[in-house]
């Protein structure tokens, strides 16, 4: 006989997952808006590959597919998979994240609510690693020409619309080309005014308003309290604290903290890829200790480290610290003595 | 007035279903045939029939005795005889069977003698006379847990009792008797408060109600108006379960928090039930003991919910056809759908504990239960403060130490983590077994001690028989030498005097060592609970 309590409330893991990705929209939209149908096209391969791989191997685990397939994690992976990758690249590179990531790094460790780590950013990270020169290559935001078709085209058959050339058309990320350009003796300013078109008002131009379009669907997660705050303030406060300390020190070599919470991956790190329950810390005290821990990784791989942005190496290496901070952030109960 | 309130973590807003069962006025359930009355209706232990079958015994006659400090006496509800004593079901969350007292009721509802119970004057009368009185009308804690009362009256010399608290949030969904009770009885619970105030000897008191119960605010406040006193207050808390709970109230009220493993009395607080004061009022203004309560009978399976003031022993199915039963009527719970029990039928008696019986549908398929995600909704909520993900893991994998660390027994029961959990996951399931489980393990390690204990003594025992054998022996030997030869005669005795003396000592030694007293005189009740755990572990070994 089932014991109380004999009601519930009507949300499942379904509803809470759907609601994360209707946030992601507005992030999306502008993201398309700046840099093409790839994206599109990026977010419809990786879903197809990930429901395929999430299909397969449920069957050869022999566990129930239909609540599985329901409960949209598959989906939700990704989709943030896909939303990492540059918007201009062919077809198998989303596939295999995906696969990557659902088969490898959630199935093999047990499923959904088993895996360590966050699988949408195993998949990057092995993507990043594997095929660097795909990875970091993007098309300039808004002013690549390409329609569609154009895209379509290069996403499956790798070629390009006569006269264009992908070398010709692709750069570095702001976020990039500020690292390499450093490392070259120029100053800030000097970046600035060499590169103006990469940058917008805040932050690199583009990605700015991509940043406060996550940041405001993040925002109604938050107030929906399908996600809590802790995650986010702590990661984006580390991040900004850091910055500041920096930028204060010497703000020739130092970007500024606008930069670094509007630029790259920033938002959708803090309020779509850090906050997955499954390889988060657990209580709100353990929440901010890994927030801070992925925001100081981040800007320290940002600065010092060799690849541009930083959210999957530093949410990774997060995830690895868990246990170990669920175990030192355990809250006093109701009535412990401390509290008095 | 304005009273300052304190927040108690977690908690839930939760739809309240209460207006359906208050839209008419409590009435008393007619008398029914018969009554079953269990021997246990309270915590602790079970009370010892004074009746035998055939006995005829009157309206208010205690029919069952309390049997040690921590048990509660049981009275006839009712006029008429005894036609059983016997083991029948009654409501339990394990559907177990235990001992009950069978009246048949003759409907002639005549009352025992009881002028000489009636104490108006109680001022004038000792803390422990009144103590007396609570104890023997059989009154309990009547919000569920059904605690002997008088024991929270009595808060032992080594505590001083600063506020009483009378609790009327009943936080819990469609449960509304505490409400009519409030309603109906304002004068009664008051009188009761003050009489409890008079045990105590406490100077402030309070009566809490959750701010969604207004119109029993404004009859209780009416009433405390014709008392003219300044000592109690009545204070709404705003309505969030579980607002109710003990700690919790006692949190939101005065913002000391009952220490995490002691009680109220720890901190200077009294908590009791408003129905256990109304009882209270009836067993010392009235003379009466508790053998009635007020009962919320509702849910989808009743077409006409309401509330009755319920004789102990009448079947749940005549209130709940008193009610119109209807198609839907397929699973009872008695108490409220956050804390109650599931019982298999519903032929069940009401007993001092009921105070809500839930009829409704039964979700037949069964629901798919999801990983735990991690999403930590679980602790937010949890009033205790507690991380029920981390006890379910511990809980699910059987690592009991480990859910202790993790505080499994500040666990109140509440139910907020199962209803949150969006992987539907019943966590409050896997605390209860984790808690049975770790009972079942320290009473059997109890066992064991005290069949250590018995074994020493009896090794001491045959050692002592040896030595008293061994010292006779030799007596006698002495005693042929004696006759043998006198010479050494007088040195010998002396020596045996001697030696006699320090086996003495030395037998004394030992047996204190050993203490054999505690295994020597055990109660029925702990005879029984050893060879109930001596028959289940032989039954884990065959099995095994």
């Amino acid at each position: 006989m089932h014991s109380s309590p004999y009601i519930q409330n009507n949300e499942n893991v379904s509803r809470m997952m759907l609601a994360v990705i209707y946030a992601l929209i507005p992030g999306t939209l502008v993201y398309i808006h700046f840099f093409g149908f790839g994206v599109i096209i990026n977010i419809f391969i990786a879903v197809i590959t990930a429901l395929i791989c999430e299909v397969v191997i449920l069957k050869i685990r022999n566990r129930p597919v239909k609540p599985f397939i329901y409960d949209g994690t598959a989906v939700l992976t990704a989709i943030l998979l896909a939303l990492a990758l540059p918007s201009l690249t062919p077809w198998w590179l989303a596939a295999l994240g995906a696969g990557f990531a659902i088969i490898i790094a959630k199935h093999l460790y047990g499923g959904m609510g088993y895996n360590p780590f966050n699988p949408a950013m195993v998949g990057y990270a092995m993507l990043l690693i594997a095929f660097p020169k795909e990875m970091t290559a993007w098309i300039p935001a808004e002013i690549h020409g390409l329609n569609f078709f154009d895209t379509l085209n290069y996403s499956f058959f790798e070629t390009l619309p006569a006269g264009m050339n992908y070398d010709a058309l692709t750069m570095a990320t702001p976020l990039d080309s500020i690292k390499t350009q450093l490392s070259l003796g120029y100053t800030l300013d000097e970046i600035h005014t060499t590169n103006a078109s990469l940058f917008g008002n805040i932050a690199g131009y583009g990605w700015e308003w991509i940043n406060i379009m996550f940041l405001i669907g993040g925002i109604v997660l938050i107030s929906i309290k399908v996600i809590s705050w802790h995650i986010p303030v702590s990661m984006l406060g580390a991040l900004a604290f850091m910055a500041m300390i920096f930028n204060f020190s010497d703000a020739g070599s130092y970007s500024p903290i606008s930069f670094h919470l509007f630029g790259g991956a920033a938002m959708l790190g803090a309020f779509f890829i850090a906050t997955d329950p499954v390889t988060a810390a657990a209580s709100n005290r353990g929440r901010l200790i890994y927030g801070a821990g992925i925001g100081i990784l981040i800007y320290i791989i940002r600065t010092w480290g060799g690849y541009p942005d930083a959210i999957a190496f530093a949410v990774l290496l997060m995830n690895m610290a868990v246990p170990m901070i669920d175990y030192y952030s355990k809250p006093p109960v109701f009535g412990a003595p401390s509290k008095g | 007035m304005t009273t300052r309130l304190w927040k108690i973590f977690g908690g839930l807003k939760l739809p309240a279903f209460k207006t359906m069962s208050m839209s008419q006025g409590t009435e008393a359930a007619p008398l029914p045939k018969t009554l079953v009355l269990p021997l246990k209706q309270h915590i602790g232990h079970a009370a010892e029939a004074i009746v035998e079958v055939g006995d005829i015994v009157l309206k208010g006659q205690m029919i069952a005795a309390a049997k040690d400090y921590v048990s509660s006496p049981i009275h006839a509800p009712s006029s008429g005889k005894i036609i059983a004593i016997e083991k029948r079901m009654v409501p339990h969350p394990s559907g177990i069977t235990t001992d009950c007292i069978i009246i048949e009721t003759d409907g002639e509802e005549r009352w025992i003698e009881n002028e000489d119970a009636i104490n108006a004057n109680y001022r004038q009368l000792d803390a422990g006379v009144l103590r007396d009185i609570i104890r023997d009308a059989g009154i309990v804690g009547l919000g569920g847990a059904g605690f002997p009362s008088f024991i929270k009256l009595n808060p032992g010399s080594n505590n001083m009792v600063n506020t009483l608290i009378l609790n009327g949030a009943e936080c819990e969904p469609y449960i509304t008797c505490d409400a009519m009770l409030m309603q109906e009885q304002s004068r009664k619970i008051i009188d009761g408060l003050n009489i409890m105030r008079h045990a105590l000897q406490v100077e402030h008191c309070i009566i809490a109600v959750e701010d969604n119960k207004r119109t029993a605010h404004t009859m209780l406040v009416n009433a405390l108006q014709e008392h003219e006193v300044g000592y109690i207050d009545i204070i709404q808390v705003p309505t969030l379960y579980p607002a109710g709970g003990e700690k919790q109230l006692i949190k939101t009220l005065t913002g000391k928090e009952v220490p995490s493993t002691g009680l109220p009395i720890n901190i200077g607080v009294v908590c009791h039930n408003v129905a256990t004061a109304a009882a209270t009022a009836t067993a010392v203004l009235e003379g009466k003991p508790l053998i009635s309560r007020y009962v919320t009978v509702t849910g989808e399976g009743v077409s006409h919910p309401r509330n009755f003031d319920v004789l102990f022993g009448t079947p749940f199915s005549e209130l709940i056809d008193l009610c119109d039963r209807n198609s839907k009527a397929e699973q009872f719970i008695m108490g409220g759908p956050m804390m109650g029990f599931e019982v298999s039928d519903d032929n069940l008696p009401v007993i001092k504990t009921s105070n809500c019986i839930l009829i409704q549908s039964k979700n037949t398929k069964p629901e798919f239960v999801m990983p735990c995600i991690r999403c930590g909704q679980c602790a937010e909520v949890c009033p205790a403060q507690l991380l029920p993900q981390q006890l379910y893991w511990y809980a699910r994998a059987k690592n009991f130490d480990k859910t202790q660390d993790y505080n499994l027994f500040d666990c109140i029961e509440c139910g907020c983590c199962s209803y949150v959990c969006p992987s539907h996951i019943p966590l409050v399931q896997y605390f209860r077994f984790a808690k049975t489980e770790i009972w079942t393990q320290e009473q059997e390690k109890k066992t064991s001690d005290i069949a250590r204990q018995r074994h020493e003594f009896r090794q001491f025992r045959m050692e002592r028989k040896k030595a008293e054998n061994e010292e006779r022996k030799r007596q006698k030997r002495e005693l042929l030498k004696k006759v043998s030869g006198e010479k050494d005669s007088a040195e010998d005795s002396k020596k045996a005097a001697i030696d006699a003396a320090m086996a003495r000592v030395k037998a004394k030694r030992e047996k204190q060592s050993v203490t054999p007293e505690n295994t020597g005189n055990l109660t029925e009740a702990q005879k029984k609970t050893i060879a109930e755990i001596d028959s289940r572990r032989k039954k884990a070994k065959d099995e095994n």
